[in-house]
């Protein structure tokens, strides 16, 4: 894609449609795909509201789930163009309208929305049909021309074939005749291609937003201007919840381009006509707050309550997993290994600080928003719930993410956006500063395990325990979805399960109440429970003397996805060899949503600094069908680093009920030169396409955790491994 | 409101702004040049990086006041059809994941390779190390710097 095209597009989006379509007109949005072709084609057929195919051949595919820097404006498109059978070198790719159902993940209820890894895995099989329907559809119409049957022709890309008379018609020339049935065709399975017949999914596509990246023209949410709009910027309440009660602006208000603040219901929003006014008013805003949520937490000191209450078995839990009978087992046990981990609260960094655009009409009961947003569909609904009007009436305006990692999953500030601009009429682009993003950071929970293995007098796993205590994530953002679960927590759990076969298991849950804003972050609550788990698994391991990977491979006799991904990294980080002088390895394995990773890191350490140094990573990952391997690839660097972020630096604390940190000075995010050199090996096999952007993250931490212990014989039971506490085990 | 005469991308422009506002903002919101990323407002991240007089800095902390008649090359500056060798490095090279940073360590390297023609890897860490890319694509930087440093 050339950065013109990428213009065209988007400015059709933002312009509306003036009147192409031939068919499907999505009712109440406005449609960017006819123009946008005609403008480099002519004319256009839109055949689907997933495909338009140009009359110069050209072809636009939806690209309707949020790129936050995992691929998917590419690797959506590439499933969609398979099954059409298109010439790739002719698609282009773009953000649709975000009309629910047809352009919605099936797996989360046919709405727009992306967490948890779930782009590809949930539109795999709906794309694939809308491919299919759109390829048909050009060969019914090319054979009603020919008056040949449907079934003597086949396609080439981009070409539908007639052999017995050596007819062809490109897809462009058909698109000059076509006419779209007014119900699509009817595609089984057995319509569908082969894996062994894919021509563009399993080859490594260049990413169609990339070169927009190296040259600044792509538009994140950040980037958007409307015109009449002001600028506005937030305070928020230090404590999560409380209220602005009484607000002094006086000083805010000599800021040359300070025009107003708004009282909000946990922040007051400064408004202006710069950014820069608005951010300085910021600063010099007084606000005496009352009440909140997380009113006096000090979460140092909570911390160790936790791990009391993990260990102290008289306090049961919400069992959230359980097999045969773990009591009988650790009763008949020859040997108990008890073990604790702790973990602290992260946040996301992403490096576009939160931000919307919104305007909200002079009646108070429309609007339409601009932003990059994982979570499209709540916003509208959030948007329309605050206006208290119906979500037809929000038209919603996306772009591409500066990073989201969970925390663009939210309609927090959509609402705020929409609040501030129905106050001061006029359209508001909302900015948060960084240090408002990290103050108000939506955080991935802190918790503290309990974990206990039986064995029995062979040293064989005959019981697991493991009890899990911290916030409920979805307490905070989704309580309906909590209550639904039977408080069964489903993402601070998220891994708390495995596959290592062990016949009596426990798994709890104990449930702390601390009023914090708590978000899905990267990998979940796998990023925590792996930890636990798999720090656990080694320990068992080296207490027996026995290999730990050996241990792993011995307890996963059932599934061999699980064993070929350990026996590769032992393979690839030379397991079995002895480290240079000062260096160790250290090994994991994990199996969350179904695509098994494992990971190996080699480390050394300064013992006098305590700082650890990772030299390599290996990986190796199989999520069944691989649309993009290069995008695998580095979503697997990605997840690496980001999960070293959590290892080694990055912690949010609660000092008297406020997030202590401000910025990048004291939230510690991975750097150049902490990054190792990285190896990734990408395993396909013909299973349905399981998700990719945060599964390795799990296995990061605690094969570095293992590779200190093998260096050091002390094992590091506290993310993150700061300087400070490796030196502490250290002495 | 002080205005401020300067050289953005080659061309000569005047802008009305308080004395104190931090170019970045300037450049983005008054000149409408988006390309140049707010990060962190506090050189922590380099997001915001552009060149000044051929040294690249981090606009959020450079004032309206102290840009008068300089010269100031942004991303969409760097070259007329966006095909610098880092550039082209960085699309052969599949860099970018979200995007958002790289405008800024494409400024950050090409000051790099302006000075050091074929820097080590070391030289290229030590360069880049105040640039953040919160995707962590710098195992890819690293390559497409070196690859931008052979094909220059």
């Amino acid at each position: 894609m050339t950065r013109h095209d990428l213009k065209l597009s988007r400015r059709g989006f933002v312009k509306g449609s003036a009147g192409l379509t031939f068919s499907f007109a999505i009712s109440g949005f406005l449609g960017a795909r006819p123009e946008a072709l005609a403008q480099s084609g002519g004319l256009a057929q839109t055949i689907s509201g997933w495909v338009t195919i140009g009359t110069d051949n050209s072809i636009l595919i939806a690209a309707p789930v949020a790129e936050m820097g995992q691929g998917v404006f590419t690797t959506i498109p590439m499933i969609v163009a398979e099954e059409l059978d298109a010439d790739w070198s002719k698609v282009r790719t773009y953000f649709p309208p975000p009309v629910p159902g047809l352009f919605g993940n099936p797996r989360f209820g046919g709405i727009l929305h992306v967490v948890a890894s779930m782009a590809t895995t949930g539109y795999w099989d709906k794309v694939r049909m809308h491919g299919a329907q759109a390829r048909r559809v050009l060969m019914q119409a090319a054979a009603d021309k020919w008056n040949v049957p449907l079934t003597e022709l086949t396609t080439e890309p981009s070409v539908v074939v007639h052999a017995p008379s050596g007819r062809k018609l490109s897809y462009g020339e058909i698109a000059k005749f076509a006419v779209v049935p007014k119900e699509m065709p009817k595609i089984s399975e057995a319509d569908l291609k082969k894996p062994s017949d894919f021509r563009i999914v399993g080859k490594s596509v260049a990413r169609l937003d990339i070169p927009d990246k190296t040259n600044g023209s792509t538009i994140y949410g950040i980037d958007v201007q409307v015109p009449g709009m002001v600028y506005a910027t937030m305070l928020r309440s230090p404590v999560e919840g409380g209220a602005p009660e009484i607000v002094d602006d006086s000083e805010t208000k000599k800021i040359p381009g300070v025009t107003q603040t708004v009282k909000l219901r946990d922040a007051v929003a400064i408004v202006g006509s710069t950014v820069e006014a608005v951010f300085a008013g910021r600063e010099v805003l007084k606000v005496t707050w009352k009440g909140g949520a997380t009113a006096g937490f000090n979460s140092e000191k909570a911390l160790p309550e936790y791990a009391k209450r993990a260990r102290t078995l008289e306090e049961k839990g919400l069992s959230y997993k359980q097999a045969g009978d773990a009591d009988a087992a650790f009763a008949k046990a020859a040997k108990v290994i008890s073990s604790e981990f702790m973990t602290d609260y992260v946040h996301h960094a992403q490096m576009e600080p939160m931000n919307v655009t919104v305007s909200v009409n002079e009646a108070g009961d429309a609007a339409e928003i601009w932003m990059g947003s994982q979570a499209v569909t709540v916003s509208i609904g959030a948007v329309a719930g605050l206006l208290k009007t119906k979500p037809d009436r929000i038209r919603f305006n996306q772009h591409f993410l500066g990073g989201g990692f969970g925390r663009r999953a939210y309609p927090d500030l959509p609402v705020y956006g929409a609040a501030i601009s129905r106050e001061v009429k006029k359209p508001v682009k909302l900015i948060w500063t960084r240090e408002q993003d990290v103050k108000a950071a939506w955080m991935r929970p802190q918790t503290a395990h309990f974990l206990q293995a039986a064995l029995d007098d062979k040293g064989a796993v005959i019981g697991w325990r493991h009890r899990v205590v911290g916030e409920a994530t979805t307490g905070y953002s989704q309580p309906a979805r909590l209550e639904q679960a039977k408080g069964l927590d489903p993402l601070t759990l998220e891994g708390a399960e495995h596959l290592y076969e062990i016949d009596n298991l426990s798994v709890e849950y104990l449930r702390e109440i601390r009023g914090t804003a708590l978000a899905a972050w990267r990998a979940i609550g796998s990023g925590f429970n792996k930890f636990a788990i798999e720090s656990f698994v080694d320990e068992i391991a080296r207490e027996q003397g026995v290999d730990p990977v050996e241990l792993r491979l011995r307890m996963l006799q059932k599934h061999p996805r699980g064993r070929t991904i350990i026996e590769t990294v032992a393979e690839m980080s030379n397991w079995k060899a002895k480290p240079a002088e000062g260096r160790a390895l250290g090994f994991a394995y994990a199996d969350v949503w179904n695509t098994p990773v494992a990971g190996a890191a080699e480390i050394s350490l300064d013992r006098k600094s305590g700082r650890v140094h990772v030299h390599r990573f290996w990986t190796a990952v199989n999520p069944g069908i691989v649309v993009n391997p290069d995008v695998v690839v580095a979503q697997c660097e990605s997840n690496v680093i980001y999960g070293l972020g959590q290892a080694l630096r990055e912690r949010n604390t609660f000092v008297d009920g406020a997030i202590a940190q401000s910025n990048f000075n004291d939230y510690e995010v991975m750097r150049m030169s902490d990054v190792p050199e990285i190896s990734v090996k990408v395993i396909s096999t013909p299973d349905r396409p399981t998700g990719i952007g945060e599964i390795v993250l799990p296995v990061v931490a605690p094969a570095v955790a293992s590779a200190i212990f093998a260096l050091t014989g002390k094992r590091m039971r506290h993310l993150p491994f700061t300087d400070e506490r490796v030196r502490a085990a250290l002495s | 409101m002080t205005a401020v005469m300067f050289t953005i991308n080659g061309k000569t422009v005047k802008v009305d702004a308080q004395s104190d506002a931090p170019l970045l903002w300037i450049i983005r919101e008054h000149l409408k040049l988006t390309g140049t990323k707010y990060g962190c407002g506090a050189a922590q991240c380099g997001a915001c990086t552009v060149h000044v007089d051929g040294k690249a800095v981090r606009s959020c902390q450079i004032q309206m006041s102290q840009i008068e008649g300089r010269k100031v090359t942004t991303i969409e500056g760097l070259t007329e059809k966006g095909d610098h060798p880092l550039q082209k490095a960085w699309i052969v090279e599949q860099v970018p994941q979200c995007g958002y940073c790289q405008s800024g360590q494409i400024m950050q390297a090409a000051e790099l390779l302006a000075k050091t023609k074929t820097p080590t890897r070391a030289e290229i860490v030590a360069h880049m190390d105040g640039n953040i890319c919160r995707c962590g694509t710098y195992p890819r930087i690293v390559r497409a710097i070196e690859r931008a440093a052979k094909e220059a």
